[in-house]
């Protein structure tokens, strides 16, 4: 598929992978909805902007689409006034295209008040009353409100299930093990799960507004705590971005250094995964042995790079320090010890049938299931779906790396695991390359960045460990106010959340953690 | 099964080595028990709550139940709820959507309670700061007792700040 068979006049963003924008109406964003959809792309995230300033501008929604050629950012510029809804500008639905699209927008109402012509789903969602429903926090003029108390939100109105002996168990927002905060709704028969509603945005604390206060070149740290898992990640879509809007090129040593971080990161949560994988099926010497192998990586982290979490390590520019060889052997050999051990741990994972009997059938989603809902990353390329930006995008430094794809049909929680195994073992091989690579001289780690003295769009797209990270950046370099004038944030759960509600139909409420472990979804990098 | 005590035998038992004078993990851990022996008697119960962290915190949370802090040994254990709890150990700087969910957490906890706040965000709102989202520190929505700084603090400097709340638990 190629985009110019559709859309002509695309302006190319400038960034080391092909990202594409363009301004469009009405009729041209539904007709690319519908031949992206038809063609097999993915609409990859949906975000609503305030383009007002003073008498001109407007508010703006926008859609990212991965085609074959890269990333589709189009731009659909809202009238004052809708038919459906006098108080909210509004634009064409996108949910029969891509179910995905459903929670963006409603978060998109409830951040900027623009709502999608003919959404069936019209309940808030990151807004639960702590502040005012007609007020929204993404706009420029309106005042800040005064703050409602504290109130209790018990009008949300969950999908009930009725019949002979269905009832409700009710989870959270605070659970019980150490876990992020989030509330799930199980209607059930038995031990047997009907349907599983999710109410998300409880971690909400307004980061994507946050983003605008900040310098940004600073702002780095705050993309660093998006979702502390994937805090590489998300420095590196951040940064990426910025560089894009500057037209900054990194320095080649700091591409590599970036993917070391990047690799260790993606290995550091399959370790930890496949631990309290084990742990959910009630196999403690699991838990027991990668928590050992991951608290060996950290620490060695924490020695090379002064973070365990590498978090701060990707700055705008570049990266913020070096190593030098001997880290890099240190960094080496522990690439082996840990593969020698992973392997020996696979097999035992591999030949004990109590756990591959809970594994195995658990939490199923089907490739078709999979393709039709939008599933990414991790869990998509367990689903069959083939989907990974290193290997169909690859930008510097994975352009020489030629990263191998771990893919499973199953789509149960033995094929999450089955792909942890695959990616540590090749992100250990990449590690090594890339190792070997840093050991062969020094060189420039960080280039100065020249923000551009006017209006500017960037733009970053990354495939961290769970799946593929983005970040859309606006930057106002006009009459000296030099700053951030919408950050938009994409993580892959936006698109798994819904999914995982399917993979638990038919299952036992006590394979409920186990199932949502083998997705290990944000809720912080949804919530913002 | 013989792989799996193959790999038990080989690890061997990993928890940090005992005392040599200066090892101050192991030191931190002794008197974690002592204190903790001397004041609740056989263990202290610990509910996490995440009130609107990066996760950053609970990931090295739970590294404490790693096999190097093997906190469980300590006589320190994480529970489900918090009626079954000594402590609240909170995270996050409080989204304004847990804020409810975080005071009837703490009402739900048995006196005498303790409260330690984990990280720079719960110390002081963070990097996030107060908005119209986030309360911003811990102590702006419960009493804290001790506030251990670091993004996110490594796992020791989160034991000692439970050994902190311990001792001053005691004297007050």
């Amino acid at each position: 598929m190629l985009i110019a068979q559709f859309i002509e006049d695309l302006e190319h963003l400038p960034g080391p992978l092909p990202m594409h924008y363009r301004t469009v109406r009405a009729d041209t964003w539904r007709r690319v909805a519908q031949a992206v959809s038809e063609a097999g792309g993915r609409l990859l995230s949906l975000w609503g902007s305030d383009r007002t300033r003073g008498a001109s501008g407007s508010l703006v929604i926008s859609a990212a689409y991965v085609v074959r050629e890269g990333l589709l950012w189009l731009d659909l510029p809202l009238g004052e006034r809708s038919v459906i809804d006098p108080q909210h500008p509004s634009y064409p639905d996108l949910v029969p295209f891509f179910p995905c699209a459903a929670h963006l927008q409603r978060a998109a109402a409830d951040l900027l008040g623009v709502v999608a012509e003919g959404a069936t789903d019209r309940r808030a969602w990151l807004n639960h009353g702590a502040w005012p429903a007609n007020w929204h926090p993404l706009r420029r003029q309106d005042p800040h409100p005064g703050l409602p108390a504290a109130q209790e939100v018990t009008d949300y109105a969950f999908v009930r299930v009725a019949g002979d002996g269905v009832h409700e168990i009710p989870v959270g927002p605070v659970h019980a093990g150490i876990i992020e905060p989030g509330h799930f709704r199980f209607s059930v028969v038995g031990e047997k799960v009907l349907r599983l509603e999710q109410r998300l945005g409880y971690k909400h604390k307004g980061i994507e507004k946050r983003f605008t206060e900040l310098p940004p070149l600073a702002a780095n740290r705050l993309a660093g705590r998006i979702s502390g898992d994937s805090t590489v990640a998300y420095a590196w879509s951040y940064c990426m971005a910025l560089e894009s809007l500057a037209s900054c090129e990194i320095p080649e040593r700091a591409c590599w250094l970036r993917a070391l971080l990047l690799e260790r990161e993606r290995v550091a949560n399959h370790l930890g995964d496949l631990g309290a994988l084990g742990n959910d099926a009630a196999f403690a010497f699991g838990l027991a042995q990668f928590s050992r192998l991951r608290e060996d990586w950290l620490r060695l982290a924490k020695e090379a790079f002064g973070h365990r979490l590498m978090m701060d390590g990707i700055v705008p520019g570049g990266v913020a320090s070096d190593i030098d060889r001997s880290s890099a052997d240190r960094l080496f050999r522990q690439c082996d010890s840990v593969e020698r051990e992973v392997l020996q741990l696979q097999q035992v994972y591999d030949e004990h049938s109590g756990l591959q009997d809970r594994f195995m059938t658990t939490g199923r989603v089907t490739p078709e299931l999979a393709s039709q809902l939008g599933l990414t990353g991790l869990a998509g390329r367990a689903s069959g779906q083939a989907v990974d930006l290193r290997c169909d995008q690859p930008w510097a430094p994975y352009d020489r790396l030629q990263v191998k794809i771990a893919t499973c049909s199953d789509g149960d929680v033995a094929a999450r695991v089955m792909v942890r195994f695959a990616e540590i073992s090749e992100s250990l091989r990449l590690l090594r390359v890339i190792l070997c690579r840093l050991s062969e001289g020094a060189g420039e780690t960080r280039r100065e960045l020249r923000l551009p003295a006017k209006a500017a769009l960037g733009a970053g797209w990354v495939e961290g460990w769970r799946g593929e990270v983005f970040v859309a950046l606006e930057w106002d370099g006009e009459n000296g106010s030099n700053g951030i004038r919408r950050c938009h944030i994409h993580d892959p759960s936006w698109q798994n959340w819904p999914v995982l509600v399917h993979a638990v139909i038919g299952n036992i409420v006590p394979d409920f953690p186990l199932i949502n472990k083998s997705f290990n979804l944000s809720y912080s990098g949804h919530d913002l | 099964m013989w792989r799996i005590l193959r790999q038990i035998a080989r690890n061997g038992i990993r928890s940090e080595a005992p005392p040599a004078g200066n090892d101050a993990l192991r030191v931190d851990g002794e008197q974690i028990q002592r204190e903790i022996l001397a004041i609740l008697g056989q263990a202290l119960s610990i509910r996490e709550v995440d009130a609107g962290s990066c996760n950053a915190c609970e990931l090295e949370i739970n590294a404490l139940n790693n096999p190097y802090y093997n906190i469980e040994g300590l006589g320190i254990r994480f529970v489900a709820s918090p009626r079954h709890a000594d402590m609240l150990l909170v995270t996050g700087p409080v989204a304004r959507n847990m804020e409810l969910a975080l005071r009837r957490t703490y009402e739900a906890t048995p006196a005498p309670k303790l409260v330690v706040a984990v990280g720079d965000c719960g110390c002081d709102g963070g990097i996030f700061g107060e908005g119209y989202a986030s309360c911003g520190r811990v102590a702006n929505v419960i009493p804290v007792d001790v506030a251990v700084p670091g993004c996110p603090p490594e796992p020791i400097e989160i034991l000692r700040g439970i050994l902190t709340a311990v001792r001053r638990g005691r004297q007050g």
